[in-house]
């Protein structure tokens, strides 16, 4: 594999066939202080370095390639590298490949972890010379994941929580003699590597008090993941004493599964604590859609949606209502937003993410439903740039393709109100003549920040939204 | 099959007055029907063959028995015997345990039912891999005693049927330990004493066990106790990574076991090109709960008992110094085959066994003592250990029967594809990288890699199995094949379009040419020889050049 590695600097065309791939590496050109700027491939040996953290590029595999996953790290964050070793292995459009060091050092920080796609060039990871170096390393990892889009999820902490099991001696084996080794299963040995959990720490609580894998998930503060596949029904020598182990979680009912949060669904439990913080009140107002329905029949084949029909509508509204498109930054100010963006929540799979249609007002409805479909497409691809999802100023969410009549939307942080639209259903209504009829009524129920936007004005606002679907033609103009 | 069959008796029957010179097109069309294939012929009348037979005795003009006799009815003594009668000869076998030897009742076919069921219970564990089928499968369980009869009911069908085909086909079983009393001269069971004209050694193997490893059954086992499944340990070491290893710690993580394995080189998977081993590596070992010692000796293991795991203890494999104590439920050694050679009378004809293995030369005649090559007794299959797989002795076994009826036969035993059924499969054939460039060097040749991912494949991507590596080894000068490697969704199956081009003397810039339907996963090969950049044009085709006259 030395021939391989040689010819990835030698000939920038890489043919495909080769699978094992040596990544540039190059000195970091962030600014910390101790750090020297040293030329690619200099004399390394000659300068006097004090201390030198390489990043580790996501490397152009094939010609078409723009991006690369992580399949798998083959070395762990502290582990000592030797030249031409593989370290890393990416997948390309093509095959599987494994990534070789140039230098010798250690895997101080890998800032792109398993799994997750990084554009070619992009630090995946960081080299450093010495050991000393790791610490520096990592702090300079960890800013950088802090600033990635989807960051890592970060480890779990490996100090001890309040797991019930570990508060409890570990029943010592009998008949053990002298001072007992530590015995951990292959999977145990394997999570403890993987949640850094000091191994030599974990009371086993196996046969003969070994340390399994629910032990060390235990000592994580973890629930095991997955339920561990059923013991066999038959008698082994041994299956009578594991069973007693895999029941170290009381709290959880048979067959019930924890999976940990993803990083977005952190994020979405994060704003909604958060939102607790601010007063809140809501606004329902019905609405007549039969216009709004018409229209839609008559735009859909030019590609409109009712997300930007809807969004268009808001947009307009909240021009003639600045104050229900502000918000309150600080308690004791109102922040007016000189652009109208409205975000759209959108259920992708195992989360929440809410694209936002910027300048609402001004676009025209084809214009916005082009750039709908386009966030949506992003959305869906987990592309979606910061600003394309943080930049909202109102929020709108729309259940009303699954039947829902009425709900309550929760105001997210940094904005001043949440609009629920629920399904538009056709409703009998009496005239002020007493005379019956049937109309597509649609509940609107807004939320806002009670501390900017009063009564009055949400109610003003909802009046003039209703106005403008009830006589759309204003919003094709 | 019929039709095939009386086509091949008619071709034997004229050619027996002058066997000799029999016309070399004759058999190799019969070569297909080698192994376990030939189960088929079990519907055949044997009336035919009763006559032909019959014929051939009276042409005979030495007087013996039989014209073969075979030692063993394992796979490889199964495929001489049919071979045999398809040849016209008048064939016995001896069988002293159970028909179908090691392969068919403690090997390759009741491990296939494990590994069939680990396959799936693997797929449905699998959350994600379901996930992304759009399929929703609650907890996958199975029942240990059920998955156990699968195996042993494979076993029997499988062993029947073997039977049946011999029987059918006018195979003379005799039942008993077979012994060779001298030349053409064998006894079996107590004191039964017959003769042939040629007698071929066919007794296989038995699992190796190192000294110092005490095997119980029940907490430390071979592979023969592995196959019956009368337990799944919660943790079980595995003393050997090569196929039988491998193969069982799919086997027993499927089901819900962790492993460790020890090996005594310093890789996992020894016996594999590098490069797959690697891959197999991260692929089968790393994401498994499972973890490894390598460069250690297991030098004692001793059973559970009086409430004691099964302990273990690791040597380093070159300074002999303790390293390690494991405490394990279970242990499984799969450190390797050695022959079943003892009590076959071999010093009543001057035959030593190297390490228990026969001496044979490359046409499978035994070696004796003093170098010469003995008269009419041939050795095929793990007795003599030049490749130890089942097809290996059939194809031995084949080779014999065409020597003995006049046509001379060596076995290119690099053109025999090798196999282990993980999930996904292995599969080779040929030489490795390293062993290629060794023999480059020697020959002075230059060797060039050609390498496909199964992730480029429709079919892969479609079952959601895209992992995967064929990787072929060959002369760019000529386009020979020189081996191909595969790691990947049914590599055991692919592997064969190499084997029979190596076997044919195919070479590339032909078989490149060939066609191979769309989506398969057969056009992971297709790739292979499509990579390849060979130097010298494509032959003209012989179709091509018929169609011309």
């Amino acid at each position: 594999m030395a021939l391989s590695s040689s010819s990835f600097l030698s000939t920038p065309s890489l043919p495909n066939s080769k699978s094992t791939i040596s990544f540039a590496s190059s000195v970091s050109p962030a600014p910390i202080p101790s750090l020297r700027r040293v030329v690619f491939r200099s004399h390394r040996r000659e300068m006097t370095v004090r201390s030198k953290i390489r990043e580790i590029f996501m490397p152009a595999l094939s010609s078409t390639m723009t991006e690369g996953k992580i399949v798998s790290w083959l070395k762990t964050e502290g582990e000592k590298l030797a030249k031409g070793q593989s370290v890393v292995v990416v997948e390309s459009d093509k095959a599987d490949m494994d990534v070789e060091t140039f230098y010798d050092g250690y895997l101080a920080a890998i800032v792109v972890g398993e799994g997750e796609t990084a554009p070619v060039g992009a630090a995946i990871g960081l080299l450093a010379e010495t050991e000393a170096e790791i610490e520096e390393a990592k702090s300079k990892a960890a800013s950088k994941s802090s600033s990635a889009a989807v960051a890592p999820s970060p480890p779990p902490p490996a100090t001890s929580s309040p797991a019930p099991a570990i508060s409890q001696p570990a029943p010592v084996a009998a008949g053990s003699d002298g001072p007992r080794k530590t015995v951990a299963t292959p999977y145990a040995k394997k999570l403890a590597k993987q949640h850094k959990v000091d191994i030599g720490s974990v009371a086993g609580t196996g046969p003969f008090g070994r340390i399994t894998a629910s032990d060390v998930e235990a000592a994580a503060g973890i629930a095991p993941s997955v339920a561990p596949p059923p013991p066999p029904p038959a008698a082994s020598p041994t299956a009578t004493t594991a069973k007693a182990t895999t029941t170290s979680s009381p709290p959880l009912l048979p067959d019930s599964s924890v999976v940990p949060f993803t990083a977005m669904q952190s994020a979405v439990s994060k704003n909604m604590i958060e939102s607790l913080s601010v007063p809140t009140f809501r606004v329902g107002y019905p609405v007549n859609t039969d216009a709004l329905d018409a229209l839609y029949e008559k735009v859909k084949p030019k590609g409109v949606t009712m997300t930007a029909l809807l969004a268009k509508a808001a947009g307009m509204a909240l021009a003639q209502h600045p104050v229900v498109n502000a918000s309150c930054k600080d308690g004791k100010s109102f922040s007016y937003n000189s652009n109208i963006n409205i975000a759209v929540a959108v259920a992708i799979n195992g989360g929440l993410i809410t694209p936002v249609l910027q300048d609402a007002d001004k676009l025209d409805l084809y214009l916005l439903s082009q750039k709908w479909k386009e966030l949506v497409g992003k959305a869906r691809s987990k592309q979606l740039q910061p600003h394309e999802y943080n930049s909202g100023t109102f929020t709108l969410s729309n259940l009303g393709m699954f039947g829902v009549d009425r709900f309550d939307a929760i105001l997210p942080p940094g904005q001043g109100a949440i609009m629920a639209v629920g399904a538009s259903k056709p409703t009998v209504v009496a005239d002020k003549d007493g005379f019956f009829s049937v109309k597509n009524k649609m509940m609107v129920n807004v939320t806002a920040d009670h501390r900017i936007v009063y009564g009055a004005d949400l109610a003003a606002f909802l009046q003039t939204f209703a106005k403008i679907v009830e006589n759309p033609d204003s919003l094709t103009l | 099959m019929q039709s095939a069959f009386s086509l091949s008796f008619s071709q034997s029957s004229l050619t027996l007055p002058n066997r000799p010179l029999c016309s070399p097109n004759a058999a190799p069309r019969n070569l297909r029907f080698c192994g376990l294939r030939r189960e088929a012929f079990g519907f055949s009348p044997p009336k035919q063959l009763n006559s032909c037979r019959f014929q051939v005795k009276n042409r005979r003009i030495e007087s013996f028995d039989y014209d073969l006799v075979i030692i063993g009815a394992g796979v490889g003594g199964h495929g001489a015997a049919l071979h045999a009668v398809e040849k016209g000869l008048k064939t016995a076998i001896i069988e002293g345990d159970v028909v179908g030897g090691t392969c068919v009742n403690r090997g390759c076919v009741p491990s296939k039912a494990l590994l069939a069921v680990s396959g799936r219970m693997r797929e449905l564990q699998n959350e994600h891999h379901m996930k992304s089928f759009g399929l929703q499968v609650s907890a996958a369980g199975y029942d240990r005693q059920g998955v156990a009869d699968h195996a042993s009911n494979l076993a029997t069908k499988i062993r029947n049927n073997l039977t049946n085909s011999m029987k059918a086909l006018g195979v003379d079983i005799l039942t008993g330990f077979g012994s060779v009393l001298g030349p053409q001269k064998v006894k079996y069971g107590k004191d039964n004493v017959i003769t042939a004209k040629d007698i071929i050694i066919a007794t296989g193997s038995v699992p190796f066990v190192p000294k110092g490893i005490e095997v119980d059954g029940k907490t430390v086992i071979t592979s023969d106790h592995a196959l019956k499944l009368e337990s799944v340990p919660d943790w079980i070491a595995i003393v050997g990574s090569g196929y039988i290893g491998l193969e069982f710690s799919d086997v027993y993580t499927a089901l819900g076991s962790e492993v460790t394995f020890i090996e005594a080189l310093d890789q996992l998977m020894p016996g594999f090109d590098p490069e797959i081993s690697k891959l197999a590596q991260r692929v089968l070992i790393n994401p498994r709960k499972i973890d490894y010692h390598t460069g250690v000796f297991a030098s004692k293991i001793t059973p559970a008992k009086d409430g004691r795991p099964v302990m273990i203890e690791l040597i380093d494999a070159k300074t002999k110094e303790h390293k390690d104590t494991l405490e394990v439920d279970a242990a499984l050694i799969a450190t390797g085959r050695a022959p079943f050679t003892n009590g076959l009378g071999l010093e009543n004809i001057n035959v030593a066994t190297q390490r228990g293995f026969i001496p044979v030369d490359e046409r499978m005649r035994v070696i004796d003592g003093n170098g010469k090559l003995v008269p009419n007794l041939y050795c095929i299959g793990d007795a003599n250990g030049k490749l130890m797989l089942a097809h290996a002795a059939s194809a031995q076994g084949i080779s014999v029967v065409e020597q003995v009826t006049g046509r001379d036969h060596v076995l290119n035993h690099l053109s025999i594809p090798a196999a282990c059924f993980t999930h996904p499969e292995i599969s080779m054939v040929g030489l490795t990288e390293p062993q290629a460039r060794e023999k480059a060097e020697k020959e002075g040749f230059k060797v060039s890699i050609a390498k496909t991912s199964f992730k480029a494949n429709t079919k892969a991507l479609a079952e959601n199995e895209g992992e995967g590596l064929a990787k072929m080894i060959y002369r760019p000068d000529n386009g020979e094949i020189l081996g191909v490697h595969i790691f990947g969704l049914h590599a055991a199956d692919l592997i064969h379009e190499a084997s029979n081009a190596i076997a044919l003397g195919t070479r590339i810039q032909d078989i490149k040419l060939a066609v191979h339907a769309h989506p398969t996963l057969s056009e992971v090969v297709d790739e292979l020889f499509k990579a390849a950049k060979v130097e010298s044009p494509a032959s003209t085709t012989p179709q091509s050049v018929k169609a011309a006259v």
